[in-house]
């Protein structure tokens, strides 16, 4: 599919004015997005989680945004009014986040949550939102549909949980999925079934999906295109491939501190920044 | 220097029975850094607590020095070993300052010349004069990890267990923590018992390393067998090969 990206942004730039001075959460970033999983990775602070929000109209006051350019499908997001957003967020554009813990509403069933997320959207009877709600649990390959269907949150592990919510967010086909840190509250084995269930709803489906992450081993094994963000700005984009060759000081001090099973060091290297990366 | 025999710990919470850690036995040599690895809920961390006396195990299972200890832990032996937790930011004293916080074990235990033992304790851990009398809000995260590891060795225990001492952090941060502590166990030739559910992180400081699965010990690896994927269980294998990143291919 070579049509036009699915998401381009230039120059988006968010900054929060405060007592001390204006913090630039996000400087100058530009990337495009087409039917693809893209990875965005830094340490906290680098603005990743910041500018996938920026992307859904979900910077919180006195936070400012500004871009160029940020257009989805064809569509001006930055002209955007309230009521615009409201039409096209969870229905076109989606968002995981990072603890099902706190995402869900404790004192809603798992089922009524999903199939509410359909029937926002979409004009339906409640037969066939129920019908919908349940073929979804199923599509995150949640064993037994009916019976979590009427579990509450507190009833589920963090990794059935997280399936919820990622059936919650896909259940009205939006063409975009933006993922912060979806599996970092979970356990590993549990954390590559999860990615396995989101693979298979992106490449079925044919969404584009950012994937925001600290940890370099999954997003350089799970995406296809890697941005790596430090300070605000992004400092590397790269083929998740070809991420152990990245060229920039940063990228390659932070792949060689982590601890890796296959190159045994008696000392890790310690990243020392540079104020230069931030200009 | 650790024996740990047929450690069992249950907790019992209204009306359930929660088999936390089921007859866990390994000995850890003087010197050594013992790694335990596992998901949540394995009870990694559970064996740490019982061996530090946080949590009671069922019975008697612990030895020092080829010496029992009972159920609860005298002073003389919490002079002996020290912890430091998973989490930064809940585990100082808000209202302390770092001054305050070092000198505390000090305080308990009636050691002599706090004032300079602080001084020594915090230039071990790469803190500055400058941060003696702050407050724990005012330190980064990596930086609070540093004030625990040094209120843990102010009074130079033998023993040092580390609860998950990283996952707190960012990677670059957890770089220098974990050189830190491969300097110091070195220059205080401390014995330790590090949980952690990184298997880079345990693979990059300990020599054996054992696997938990629900409350169980799985198998005991060295760090060499650990590298290479030879272990002889099948959870193990799905540990290791889940811990390098997703694969398209189905296992």
């Amino acid at each position: 599919m070579s049509q036009s990206p699915l998401l381009e942004v230039e120059d988006l730039s968010v900054s929060f004015p405060g007592r001390g001075g204006i913090t630039r959460a996000v400087r100058n970033a530009t990337f495009s997005l087409g039917r693809e999983r893209l990875g965005i990775v830094g340490e906290s602070g680098s603005g990743k989680s910041t500018a996938g929000r920026a992307l859904l109209g979900l910077v919180p006051p006195p936070g400012i945004v500004t871009a160029k350019r940020m257009s989805f499908a064809g569509l001006d997001l930055i002209s955007l009014r309230d009521v615009d957003w409201q039409a096209l967020r969870g229905r076109r554009i989606s968002m995981v986040m990072q603890d099902p813990k706190y995402s869900l509403n404790p004192v809603i069933k798992i089922g009524d949550q999903v199939q509410e997320a359909y029937r926002l959207h979409h004009r339906s009877t409640s037969e066939e939102a129920r019908r919908r709600a349940l073929a979804m649990l199923d599509a995150v390959k949640i064993r037994d549909p009916d019976l979590v269907y009427h579990f509450y949150p507190h009833q589920l592990s963090g990794g059935m949980g997280q399936r919820a919510m990622i059936a919650m967010m896909l259940i009205a086909e939006p063409d975009l999925l933006i993922a912060d840190e979806p599996t970092s509250a979970l356990d590993v084995t549990v954390q590559n079934q999860v990615l396995r269930i989101l693979d298979d709803l992106v490449t079925d489906r044919g969404m584009g999906l950012i994937f925001i992450s600290h940890n370099l081993t999954i997003v350089s094994s799970f995406c296809d295109r890697v941005l790596v963000m430090y300070g605000g700005r992004i400092v590397e984009e790269c083929q998740a491939n070809a991420l152990q060759a990245a060229k920039h000081p940063y990228t390659r001090a932070l792949l060689k501190a982590a601890p890796s099973l296959d190159h045994p060091l008696t000392e890790l290297a310690v990243v020392k920044r540079n104020p230069e990366w931030l200009l | 220097m650790i024996e740990v025999n047929d450690l069992s710990v249950t907790f019992r919470h209204a009306g359930h029975i929660i088999p936390a850690v089921r007859g866990v036995s390994f000995a850890v040599a003087e010197g050594e850094t013992f790694g335990v690895v596992g998901e949540s809920g394995s009870g990694k961390s559970t064996i740490l607590k019982a061996i530090a006396g946080l949590v009671k195990a069922d019975a008697p299972s612990l030895k020092i020095n080829g010496q029992s200890l009972g159920l609860t832990r005298s002073k003389a032996d919490r002079y002996l070993m020290q912890f430091v937790f998973q989490d930064p930011y809940g585990s100082l004293h808000p209202r302390q300052t770092v001054d305050d916080i070092l000198r505390e074990p000090l305080l308990i235990h009636g050691v002599a010349d706090a004032a300079e033992k602080v001084t020594v304790a915090l230039g071990d851990v790469g803190l500055l004069p400058l941060h003696r009398f702050r407050y724990p809000h005012q330190l980064s995260g990596g930086q609070r990890q540093r004030v625990a590891i040094a209120r843990a060795l102010i009074l130079r225990p033998r023993i040092l267990l580390l609860d998950e001492p990283t996952s707190a952090l960012d990677v670059s941060v957890q770089a220098e923590i974990l050189n830190l502590i491969s300097r110091l166990r070195r220059s205080y030739q401390l014995t330790s018992i590090l949980v952690s559910h990184d298997l880079g992180v345990v693979a990059h400081l300990c020599s054996r390393i054992a696997i938990m699965q629900s409350g169980r010990l799985v198998e005991v690896l060295d760090v060499d067998s650990l590298r290479r994927g030879r272990a002889k269980q099948a959870y193990s294998l799905e540990l290791l090969s889940a811990s390098r990143g997703f694969s398209r291919s189905p296992s």
